[in-house]
């Protein structure tokens, strides 16, 4: 009650003040540049330079958007340019997220847990009747593909900015889409339709298909029950054991052979179709860097196809699309082998999370594109219309660790916050803000980094450019892996495929690994903002007489320490910045340093470097974050490094009594209770993070002293849950 | 011929002794205190003064006691270093006591010494920083040495309020030794290496049959934590100095003038669109108040003081366009930020501090009120909540308040309210001044009523939110919490020349 209260006056004059803000802050530091309603310029042109729509045709009055984040931003935003007012709906720990505030209206329709909003139908509708809008936009996930929604909409007469129900349903079912698939022509993963009945049939099937081939069951998941056979006799050995696995763990144990594609990659075609059985596709998207089946980096066009099989795939896709009645804009996912042999995956009838890659080469809006079919118009695009236009490349900014696991989610709170904007070619969808919160509730996404050249390399620079400057603080995120993979052998290259992690990072992501002379470079870079420091210190506006000037040093020797390595380095000052010697290698650094913002813009050795100070204490401690990953490094002069080789290190404490929260979440279940003993590896709780359960087990065989939460509970990183004796 | 060898003989002697005096007790004690981890007394001076910059008193003063054979022992300047020199070119007096000569203990000579560099830095109003590592009195001295502390308590209570005293504990400092820290504005300690305790842990046992390690009696962790005798503990010897480094930077020299002012990259007028998401909607969820803090602030540089103890209060260092200020805050986070014993106590030491030496104070409040309870009553909450009371109403330096939630009943007018002569006091649109929360107020004026809902909807409306305070002028302005930083550079701008004194007074009483 009081919430909702305060809420009406607060909001009005916050997106006041969100409008005054915009204009107050554009003329003081470039990096503070920062409105949400950016749009990007391609080097002389507008963003969506080739979008067409007729200047007086029909257009909805009032769009609800039902999502939130980036995507209700990026909705929100193309109304905005079309002139249609749009409806945020929002939980009530969204109240103050940006898609809230700029929107023309905003409904609360329920508590943070999207059950209970994002995903009430009921409210949703309510909503709808009570604002009036014309039509929804679903955004992805959520309701996107819900078949129930689309139709109630329909009842209602209001438009949904998506597929009909049918061509859902048809896509949404795996089997059935293979069928629909096969009928319309378009290449499937060669295997058998139905279950394997034995051994010897399975062998029979295998030879067919030809080798390697996978063996999985029906009821199969999560990679149970799954095996890849590369002759006769590993077929026999797989079958038999898949069909073992499939009994205990799912009680079934149909079996599924097809053949295995390997090292694949993952490329997708965006299509677009109107009402009028138009089909357009707005060619490819690479998606092959992927985590535990999620995307990581896309990039569009693909380095892979040649125009021969780019066609052979649009033509594909929009056969399939046609054969279903397809009315919106899809993305059919194929599967590609090392031969350029594509096999088709799925269709997936929503707007996808990559498409903005695809909008930067072919300058289309694919929102208002749907916006336009949904209402009933024509495209206006021929096939030829749609060229390929430069090189777009993706980066999905996660608040997550990825050291562990390649991502694992973290959460908190965006303490200090600057999309790298003020680089041209580069466009952030985000829908998030300095002081929001990441929180367990939702998907752990930042940020939607996307750079444009006109050819990859340009691409990949400017990509490059904008992860160094992109400044978050607050949580924990996944910029190191992201600006490692850009610098990789492979990925420069373009050799990638669904393997790529596990293949590149065969023991986990472990940071960039700096050379010596990189190492070398950053305790440069660090001697420069360490006599920033130092020099600042002993300078004050208001010096009173009796303040004993220092000598103006020109020369240091001073001690960096990067982790535990030791390096030494010799400083001296010229005219225009510092000449520092490391090892045997010289660097002149330059540029001006300030500590108003993390980001420093530096000139080494004549080449742009982009350093961040994540966190800084006078005593000559930094943790600086240098090409993605952050290094704590400790400038010394010689006489306290020397003096510091006095000092005990210090005793780690034995945390194998202690089981603590190994990331921010709720607390499902706590299995154990004071007293109860516990045997080593024995779950003592169950914390539930980003929609995962995470088991939390026990380091000793001890008996539990104390239970400090309970189910129910949300917990901190690094909170101890129980103790052991 | 013999006046020349006299002379010559003379200046080696000088020479021989100056070299004695800068070994101390001897490069075997040297070792040892090197394996503790722990630096030689001249070693600390020279990494808390600037290179080169000090300058050594009575190097060759000595001892005189006579007994137990002490006239043997004799070692130059004995167990104390003492001088002044500069920290960033700010003049600074320095006692380090040494524990390889006597295990630092204190004789009449290292009294006189102490007492020394503390008269000539009232002279010239100049900070004294002391370095502690002594095993205590020496006790073959007997009762020279105890008026050797009762000399160093005078000077302690002297310069109080007049030049800033700071202590850092690097070692052990047991017994009467403790009072003199006690009697100083700030005392730090060093992690697993020293020691504050009245009496150590065998007296203890033989009193009161107690067992307690020396680290759990008075180590860092419990000074920090529990008893809130010392301000901040440091990793080890280095860590310390360099922030104490740091921390000088913070104050000014004496009572008499302004702290330093820095040259700031942090623009004043920036605005901060982080703070108007800070609080979260509902008025009963936490927030971490250094988000407030650390947002408004110069680079988001905070020196937290205590920030192990009470944490239901935040005070600590700050700079606004690169003027010293004392952070004044309560903590939702703990305790929903409630005024209890501790905190009372350990705000109101700190506002004196900053009232004491020109520091201007800003305060942000979110407090529920003061903690109820036997056991905060018992322990005398009216008396010690007095005390933070006391200290905003007495403070005349520069007094900037932004209430960003709650301000509940009593604890409201404590935290440096219009009433109590706050200088400039702002409410968030957030802000809810009421008596108390709506449904004890509802419980109380609508007793027994049927729809208490109702009335607290009613009570909410009234009062939970700027308005019933602003048309009352208690508050200044409702500002945008964005604008905070801009608007507290601005008023610090015109206050920086109030002239405020209060009635003359020997001594002002305050409750204790």
């Amino acid at each position: 009650m009081a919430a909702s209260i305060r809420l009406q006056g607060y909001k009005s004059s916050l997106q006041e003040a969100l409008h005054q803000c915009s204009k107050a802050v554009t003329g003081s530091h470039p990096l503070l540049k920062r409105t949400i309603y950016t749009t990007m310029k391609l080097y002389d042109r507008e963003q969506y330079w080739n979008d067409r729509c007729k200047p007086d045709e029909a257009k909805f009055n009032k769009v609800l958007i039902a999502n939130r984040g980036e995507i209700a931003c990026r909705v929100i935003n193309t109304c905005r340019r079309l002139g249609i007012k749009t409806v945020a709906v929002h939980s009530e720990a969204d109240s103050l997220a940006v898609h809230t505030r700029s929107a023309d209206e905003a409904i609360c329709i329920g508590p943070a847990p999207s059950s209970e909003s994002y995903l009430r139908m009921d409210k949703i509708l309510q909503a709808i009747k009570d604002t009036g809008a014309e039509a929804v936009h679903p955004g992805y996930g959520f309701l996107s593909e819900n078949t129930t929604f689309a139709a109630k909409l329909q009842d209602m007469g209001v438009a949904f900015v998506g597929p009909n129900s049918e061509s859902i349903k048809a896509m949404g079912d795996k089997i059935e889409s293979k069928r629909i698939a096969e009928k319309a022509g378009v290449n499937l993963i060669p295997g058998f339709d139905g279950a394997v009945k034995d051994a010897d049939h399975c062998i029979e099937l295998a030879n067919k298909i030809g080798y390697p081939v996978m063996i999985k069951a029906s009821a199969g998941g999560g990679g149970k029950g799954m095996r890849i056979a590369r002759n006769d006799q590993e077929a026999r050995t797989s079958f038999r054991l898949c069909t073992e696995e499939a009994k205990s763990s799912f009680g079934d144990d149909r079996m599924l052979i097809e053949k295995y594609i390997e090292n694949p990659r993952h490329i997708e075609i965006q299509v677009l179709c109107d009402k009028h059985g138009n089909s357009l596709y707005l060619h490819e998207r690479e998606c092959s860097i992927q985590r535990r089946n999620q995307k990581v980096i896309e990039e569009a066009p693909s380095t892979f196809l040649d125009e021969e099989t780019r066609k052979a795939m649009g033509d594909q896709a929009c056969r399939l699309a046609n054969a279903v009645g397809y009315d919106s804009a899809g993305t059919v996912e194929f599967l590609v082998d090392k031969n350029k042999n594509f096999y088709f995956l799925e269709m997936n009838t929503r707007l996808q999370v990559e498409h903005p890659i695809t909008e930067m080469i072919t300058g289309v809006d694919i929102v208002h594109q749907m916006l336009r079919v949904a209402k009933g118009h024509r495209l206006l695009h021929a096939q030829e219309n749609i060229p390929i236009d430069g090189w777009a490349i993706e980066c999905r900014v996660y608040a997550e660790d990825p050291f562990k696991n390649f991502g694992m989610p973290s959460i908190g709170r965006l303490s200090r916050y600057v999309e790298p904007l003020h680089i041209a070619n580069t466009r952030c969808d985000s829908g998030i803000m300095e002081g929001s919160e990441i929180s367990i509730y939702y998907d752990p996404m930042i940020c939607k980094l996307v750079t444009y050249g006109r050819n990859r390399g340009l691409a990949r620079e400017t990509m490059i450019q904008s992860l160094d400057s992109y400044v978050i603080k607050g949580v924990t995120h996944n910029i190191p892996l992201l600006r490692d993979i850009l610098t990789e052998k492979r990925f420069v290259e373009g050799d990638i495929s669904t393997n790529y992690l596990p293949e590149v990072f065969p023991d986990g992501f472990k940071g960039k690994q700096l050379s010596i002379t990189e190492s070398q470079e950053l305790a440069a870079m660090a001697c420069a903002i360490y006599l920033k420091d130092e020099e600042r210190a002993a300078n004050f506006i208001n010096m009173k007489a009796s303040h004993i000037p220092i000598t103006a040093k020109t020369k240091w020797a001073l001690n960096v320490m990067i982790g535990k390595t030791r390096f030494m380095a010799q400083v001296a000052r010229c005219a225009d910045g510092l000449k520092v010697t490391v090892g045997d290698n010289n660097f002149d650094v330059k540029g001006s340093l300030s500590f108003a913002s993390p980001l420093m813009d530096l000139n080494v050795n004549g080449e742009q470097r982009l350093l961040q100070v994540q966190l800084r204490n006078s005593c000559g401690k930094y943790e600086l974050r240098f090409f993605g990953t952050v290094y704590p490094v400790q400038v010394m002069s010689e006489r306290a490094f020397e003096l510091s080789q006095h000092m005990l290190e210090k005793k780690q404490v034995d945390t194998s009594a202690l089981v603590m929260a190994p990331m921010p979440g709720l607390l499902k279940t706590v299995s154990v209770a004071a007293g109860d003993l516990v045997a080593e590896h024995q779950e003592v709780c169950v914390l539930e993070a980003m929609k995962m359960q995470n088991s939390l087990v026990s380091a000793k065989v001890a008996k539990v002293k104390k239970v400090n939460f309970k189910a129910g509970d949300t917990v901190n990183e690094g909170d101890v849950i129980v103790e052991l004796e | 011929m013999a006046n020349v060898e006299l002379t010559l003989d003379v200046k080696r002697r000088i020479e021989t002794t100056r070299q004695q005096a800068l070994l101390g007790g001897g490069q075997r004690r040297i070792d040892v205190q090197h394996k503790k981890g722990k630096l030689t007394a001249r070693e600390r001076i020279q990494l808390l003064l600037d290179e080169d910059s000090f300058v050594e008193y009575d190097m060759f003063l000595e001892h005189n006691c006579a007994d137990f054979g002490m006239e043997k022992q004799k070692y130059p300047g004995d167990s104390v270093v003492t001088g002044r020199g500069t920290i960033n070119g700010r003049t600074a007096f320095v006692f380090s006591q040494d524990f390889t000569v006597f295990g630092g203990s204190l004789s009449g000579a290292h009294a006189k010494k102490v007492c020394k560099i503390m008269d000539q830095a009232m002279l010239v109003g100049a900070p004294v920083i002391g370095l502690n590592d002594s095993g205590g009195a020496r006790i073959q001295e007997g009762v020279e040495s105890l008026a050797g502390y009762a000399d160093i308590f005078q000077r302690n209570v002297d310069s109080s309020g007049v030049i800033p005293q700071i202590s850092m504990i690097m070692g052990p400092c047991a017994g009467g030794a403790v009072y003199s820290p006690a009697l100083t504005d700030f005392t730090f300690m060093v992690k697993d290496t020293s020691y504050l305790f009245i009496t150590g842990p065998d007296v203890v046992k033989s009193i009161t049959n107690e067992d307690v390690t020396q680290e759990e009696l008075g180590g860092a962790k419990t000074h920090t934590q529990v008893s809130g005798v010392a301000h901040k503990a440091f990793e080890n010897d280095v860590d310390a100095l360099l922030n104490l480094r740091e921390f000088f930077n913070y104050l000014p020299l004496n009572n008499k003038e302004a702290s330093p002012i820095r040259a700031c990259d942090d623009p004043w007028d920036r605005l901060v669109p982080g703070l108007d998401t800070v609080v979260p909607l509902e008025s009963t969820a936490a927030y971490d108040m250094h988000d407030v803090i650390t947002g408004i602030i110069d680079e988001q540089e905070f020196f937290e003081i205590m920030p192990s103890y009470a944490k239901n209060l935040i005070v600590g260092f700050a700079r606004m366009n690169g003027r010293t200020v004392g952070i004044v805050g309560n903590q939702p986070k703990v305790a929903a930020g409630c005024l209890d014993i501790n905190a009372s106590v350990k705000g109101a030491r700190f506002v004196r501090f900053c009232d004491a030496f020109n520091i201007p104070i800003i305060t942000f409040v979110d407090v529920p009120g003061f903690l109820p309870g036997t056991s905060q009553e018992y322990g005398g909450i009216i008396r010690h909540g007095a005390k933070l009371l006391y200290a905003f109403a007495e403070a005349t330096v520069p007094k900037v308040t932004v209430i960003t939630r709650k301000g509940y009943g009593g604890a409201y007018d404590v935290m440096s309210s219009k009433h109590l002569r706050g200088d400039i006091n702002y409410a968030w649109p957030t802000a809810e001044v009421a008596v108390m929360g709506a449904k004890a107020a509802v419980s109380i004026i609508f007793r027994g009523s049927k729809n208490p809902q109702e009335h607290e909807a009613e009570y909410v409306e009234k009062f939970a939110n700027p308005f019933p305070a602003a048309v009352r002028g208690f508050v200044d302005d409702i500002i945008e919490p964005r604008t905070t930083r801009m608007r507290i550079n601005k008023d610090l701008s015109v206050l920086a020349d109030k002239k405020l004194t209060n009635p003359w007074k020997k001594h002002s009483n305050m409750p204790l």
